[in-house]
């Protein structure tokens, strides 16, 4: 089975790694990721902005975020995806290409999944911090960008690393509407073989596991080392100020 | 394109029958999936409380590989590739008896097994030690202070990812359409291209949704704000 699940690495790797890229649409691996990195990066101004409206005391800001996030958090992503894919061209009047409905889905879901995460955030940092800045004499929103969110951020970097790594799963919903990434590779694959699902399938499970799992870990990696910082021990240990052991462990 | 009549949708007999199909397959899908979750997942916790390493290592290597593999290519792995390995009768029963239903059921509630097993677990951990050793000062054994003394109060501190985690499983059933589940998502897309009006059938669907999550989430509330008064 394990030469089987080679045979097809051997076979297919280019397929896997960028698609049809020089004859066609980039594609595979290749495209997961851009498609992840390019949403996540989008997604971060956006969340911002939805956090901030949430905590205003704006009503015409409060209300329509609320609703927004409420319907990200209600309505199944891939519900989203058709909203963009089926009802979008008919509202802007031409074909919108797959590898865009996704990243504007992922955009708009993934923002208002990082706003909470960065709305946690900001309320986890007490009130003084944006007390203190005002008084001494920064309007509220630099405030919110000189003192506030840099901190907040700051702290929220493994959450963010996390949702990233939702996003990559995410991403595989684009196989339903046909964007070329790494689920839609395997799945050409799986079509020209026809004998083999199991190896394929297995094949693209541990891809995806192998690159979720290394960013999961650096995300708790980074957690430990901010909490450690957070709580007043620096990265590297001060070294003791006297060698104690050397004076009593001997024999 | 024709004004926006919800009717044309909800008053047409053979639409609407589509779409209560669809939500009772989605009802199906989630209950299930959401009772196998729930019992693989307090059974993984009680495997990673035995004494030993190896039981540990498996739950490990279990929660990681379903938390680190998105829930789209578990359903696939499933559904093409583990089913091909089956006996041949096997294979022709399930495909007679609803197969996709039932391998949906299988990944999705796999799949949410490792999650609502973590929530849980750090339910557990959040619990002061004082609790178990005045537990078994009061004569408790291991399995009834579990029962009557750590259980309740980790359900009660996990509640809030519980229930996320039960939303999120909601969600996750519209996945299963990928593999053939004649689910509310599936049945939306039907009615979508026979009747030609996107705009409905996709607002009739995404109310359904909501509708659902949010009363989820209310209930949710509903119990947390009790488990507080139970733990005053």
């Amino acid at each position: 089975m394990i030469g089987d699940v080679i045979t097809i690495i051997q076979d297919n790797w280019l397929l896997l790694l960028v698609g049809q890229y020089p004859n066609g649409p980039l594609g595979g691996i290749a495209a997961t990721l851009i498609l992840s990195v390019v949403s996540i990066v989008l997604a971060f101004p956006v969340g911002i902005l939805i956090a901030l409206a949430r905590l205003s005391t704006s009503r015409l800001l409060l209300w329509p975020s609320t609703v927004l996030v409420y319907v990200a958090r209600g309505v199944p992503l891939l519900m989203l995806i058709f909203w963009v894919y089926f009802v979008g061209p008919l509202v802007v009047g031409t074909r919108i290409p797959g590898f865009l409905t996704m990243l504007i889905t992922l955009v708009v879901y993934e923002g208002c999944f990082l706003s909470e995460i960065i709305r946690g955030g900001i309320v986890a940092l007490g009130r003084g911090q944006m007390e203190a800045a005002r008084s001494l004499g920064h309007s509220y929103l630099a405030a919110m960008a000189w003192v506030i969110l840099p901190q907040a951020l700051y702290n929220m970097i493994p959450s963010i690393l996390s949702q990233f790594v939702s996003t990559i799963k995410e991403t595989t919903l684009g196989y339903v509407i046909n964007v070329p990434e790494l689920t839609f590779a395997a799945n050409q694959i799986n079509n020209q073989l026809l004998t083999q699902p199991f190896e394929v399938f297995f094949l693209l499970a541990i891809i995806y596991f192998v690159i979720c799992w290394s960013l999961t870990r650096a995300a708790i990696l980074l957690e430990r080392r901010i909490s450690n910082k957070r709580a007043g021990r620096g990265g590297t240990p001060t070294p003791p100020a006297l060698e104690a052991r050397a004076l009593t462990a001997e024999p | 394109m024709e004004g926006f009549d919800l009717w044309a949708i909800l008053g047409n007999a053979e639409y609407a029958a589509m779409l209560r199909h669809g939500i009772r397959f989605t009802f199906i899908v989630f209950v299930c999936s959401w009772l196998l979750a729930m019992s693989l997942g307090i059974l993984l916790l009680v495997v990673r409380q035995l004494p030993g390493r190896l039981s540990n290592a498996v739950v490990t290597a279990y929660i990681s590989y379903h938390r680190n593999v998105p829930t789209l290519v578990q359903l696939m792995l499933w559904y093409f590739g583990i089913s091909a390995l089956f006996p041949t009768p096997l294979q022709y029963w399930l495909t007679d008896h609803n197969g996709e239903t039932i391998f949906a059921i299988i990944a999705l509630g796999l799949c949410q097994a490792a999650y609502f097993s973590e929530d849980l677990r750090s339910g557990l951990r959040s619990i002061s030690a004082g609790q178990a050793e005045a537990a078994k000062a009061l004569g408790h054994g291991h399995v009834s202070s579990m029962r009557y003394v750590m259980m309740p109060q980790a359900i009660r501190n996990a509640l809030p990812a519980l229930i996320n985690h039960t939303v999120s499983l909601f969600k996750n059933s519209s996945l299963a359409m990928a593999i053939g589940v004649s689910e509310l998502t599936h049945a939306v897309q039907e009615v979508q291209s026979l009747s030609f009006r996107v705009f409905e059938a996709y607002t009739v669907a995404t109310v359904i949704y909501l509708a659902c999550s949010l009363i989820l989430m209310a209930v949710g509330a509903a119990l947390q704000a009790r488990a507080r008064a139970g733990g005053r």
